[in-house]
């Protein structure tokens, strides 16, 4: 451990380029890893390759990923929120109670989507107002979520949506791409313009560097976090209304455990944990990793529990050897 | 020094836990039997172990989320060895799970003490890996009671001096805790590490061996809570104790124990346990349905911090006058 660390990232403003340092990218090794997958993928099993079936695997991580955008830009600022899975589940339970109450599908959509803000801006008052970690926050207020989701609906569960909300959650556009992953590209790209080419992002990793060096160059550091945090809230609001339309049900254990998931391709993505540092491609790239390997193993018929060791691994190697090289490297040691 | 008393944290959590006892006695005269109680300290008894365990890693600024995966592992583990080995004694056992703990406990120590990975990272794929590797070691099957030995079924709520195994161990676990945190140069340590880092390594603290020692406590905790649980409900299967990290957690925050590291105490920690343990027996008798034991649970963690919040703000007020307002002071007249 180094005695001094004031800055822990280089914000660059301009990297120099050149195929070197690309090469050296963690975007880059993923890309490669996603390749590789494929490779093997398709060279062991029959039917990876056929399109349609590459377009439905899209169905099993789109919501997931969903969430996993505004959590990278939460871990970027050095937050976290593991509520999400909590909201997700008392958004599907109102879009559920909505329903029995004859909400047409576009009205159920918005139910969920703004169910999902509320619930977000909750965690964002408490964090920004009482200055509380995020992650004691979210802690209570998953738990908090969850019970709502569980006092409603007890051992029931809501069922018979309009046909309308499954179009969106389970449907193709051009009868081939599922919707839920179009949607997800489009926020994706949302999100990347946002981040690496706004001044709104840029504020982002500043924050992350150092939160009080940022307040103190003018940026309103709390209102960010609070933005962030509702965002989070609206996101899994969205991929509830996603995730109702495409199973068709709300349980109270639905996404059971999906924070964890979520962060998990986030870190996998290249977001440091510390704070100022990750890309929106770098999430994207480690989620259709995920995705693709899910789906080998799942052609495979390997079965799903073995996939949370090949993700838990996965997660330990990819900062485990960054970690190996720097100590191997002759370094000012204490 | 009366006034001084009543500020402390701990006082206040166990007036408001008395408050809430006797509330619930005027309900339900039958929480306040013998019987009652009993149940309720046995019942606690796991959560108030992991909550120590899980209070001197968070003194040091880290998390264990692995711990309840590690528990469940563990569990599986000796369940697997009474099964094929019917005459192992049940004190082998109780080793040999916190033993297994213990190593698994290490290898998120070595991560994070030797290569100062952050903690909640490398918990999270361990938490990952553990639990696959539970399914891999049973294949998927349960192990259940009249797979079991009797004796090793019977030891947790065996009787000693009128309370049970179970009960002995966690008031042994609260003076161990008690004795290491307050009186032994290794528990001071760990306040100083959470405190300050830096300064805790100036002072020749050895941080990475800390860290590393820390980690393989918590794992042995949770390696003896598992050969107790699955003892205990006399069954061992993939998804026990699912999420009870979160509780031990949850259990730190209600007691004090400072996310940010350095602050906190075992009764604390202990008090916040059976504060969850209270509403999770109470509500039955009460005639609230147990739905909403997750909603109030959440509710509660997130007053405590709340509360927590203010006590800490107060704590960090101006305590010695500020200079430069006066027009005498040496920078004034120069």
């Amino acid at each position: 451990m180094s005695a001094v660390a004031p800055v822990k990232h280089r914000i660059e403003d301009h990297g120099s380029g050149g195929p070197a340092t690309w090469l050296r990218r963690w975007e880059s090794l993923l890309l490669a890893l996603l390749l590789l997958v494929i490779l093997v993928g398709g060279a062991t099993q029959k039917n990876f390759l056929d399109p349609y079936n590459l377009a439905d695997s899209t169905f099993n991580f789109s919501e997931k990923a969903l969430i996993a955008l505004p959590i990278a830009l939460l871990i970027i600022v050095r937050e976290i929120d593991i509520s999400v899975a909590g909201i997700l589940a008392v958004s599907s339970v109102a879009m559920g109670w909505a329903s029995q109450h004859g909400v047409n599908a576009a009205g159920l959509a918005v139910i969920g989507i703004a169910v999902g803000g509320l619930c977000g801006t909750l965690n964002a008052v408490l964090v920004t107002r009482f200055s509380i970690p995020s992650i004691v926050v979210t802690i209570g207020t998953m738990s908090l979520f969850r019970g709502l989701a569980l006092v409603v609906l007890g051992d029931q569960a809501y069922t018979g949506y309009p046909e309308g909300l499954g179009d969106w959650g389970q449907g193709y556009f051009l009868g081939v791409v599922p919707r839920s992953f179009v949607i997800l590209l489009a926020c994706a790209a949302l999100f990347a313009a946002g981040l690496h080419g706004s001044t709104w992002g840029r504020r982002l990793y500043a924050i992350g560097s150092n939160p009080m060096a940022a307040r103190y160059s003018g940026i309103r550091v709390d209102r960010y976090r609070f933005a962030l945090f509702v965002l989070t809230g609206l996101m899994s609001g969205l991929a509830a209304v996603l995730l109702t339309g495409r199973i068709g049900s709300t349980r109270p254990n639905i996404a059971l455990g999906w924070e964890l998931e979520a962060i998990t391709m986030v870190i996998l993505g290249g977001v440091s944990i510390a704070g100022g540092s990750g890309t929106i491609a770098g999430v994207m790239l480690a989620v259709l990793t995920l995705g693709m390997v899910t789906y080998g193993l799942g052609l495979a018929n390997v079965p799903g529990i073995l996939m949370t060791i090949v993700i838990g691994a996965l997660l330990l190697v990819t900062i485990t050897v960054p970690a190996l090289l720097r100590a191997g490297a002759p370094a000012k040691r204490h | 020094m009366n006034s001084s008393v009543l500020k402390l944290r701990e006082v206040q959590l166990a007036s408001i836990l008395a408050v809430l006892v006797a509330v619930i006695g005027l309900r339900a005269p039958l929480f306040l039997t013998g019987r009652s109680v009993d149940s309720l300290l046995t019942d606690t008894a796991i959560l108030v172990m992991m909550a120590l365990a899980q209070m001197l890693v968070i003194l040091t600024r880290g998390i264990d989320l692995s711990v309840a995966a590690n528990l469940a592992l563990c569990g599986m583990a000796v369940a697997l060895i009474e099964q094929k080995m019917p005459g192992v004694p049940v004190g082998v056992l109780l080793v040999a799970a916190t033993a297994i703990g213990a190593l698994l406990g290490a290898i998120n120590g070595a991560l994070i003490g030797f290569l100062r990975l952050p903690p909640i990272v490398v918990t999270l794929g361990a938490m990952s890996v553990f639990r696959g590797s539970i399914f891999v070691l049973s294949g998927g099957a349960w192990v259940s009671s009249h797979q079991m030995p009797q004796a090793f079924i019977d030891f947790p709520l065996e009787r000693l001096a009128g309370l049970t195994h179970l009960v002995w161990l966690a008031a042994a676990a609260l003076v161990l805790a008690w004795f290491v945190t307050r009186h032994t140069r290794f528990g001071r340590e760990l306040y100083a590490i959470g405190n300050h880092p830096v300064s805790a390594a100036y002072v020749g603290i050895p941080i990475r061996r800390r860290l590393f020692a820390v980690y393989v406590i918590s794992g042995a905790v949770a390696g003896l809570c598992g050969d107790l649980w699955v003892a205990r409900y006399a069954v061992a299967f993939t998804e026990i104790a699912n999420g009870f990290e979160l509780n031990a957690i949850a259990a730190c925050v209600i007691g004090g124990i400072s996310i940010a590291g350095g602050v906190g105490s075992v009764v604390g920690a202990a008090l916040g346990a059976l504060f969850l343990g209270v509403i999770g027996n109470a509500l039955p008798l009460v005639n609230i349905s147990p739905f909403w034991q997750s909603a109030i649970t959440g509710a509660v963690i997130v007053v405590a911090v709340v509360f927590n919040a203010r006590e800490g703000r107060r704590a960090g007020k101006q305590i010695l006058p500020l200079h430069e307002a006066s027009p005498a002071s040496p920078q004034g007249a120069a």
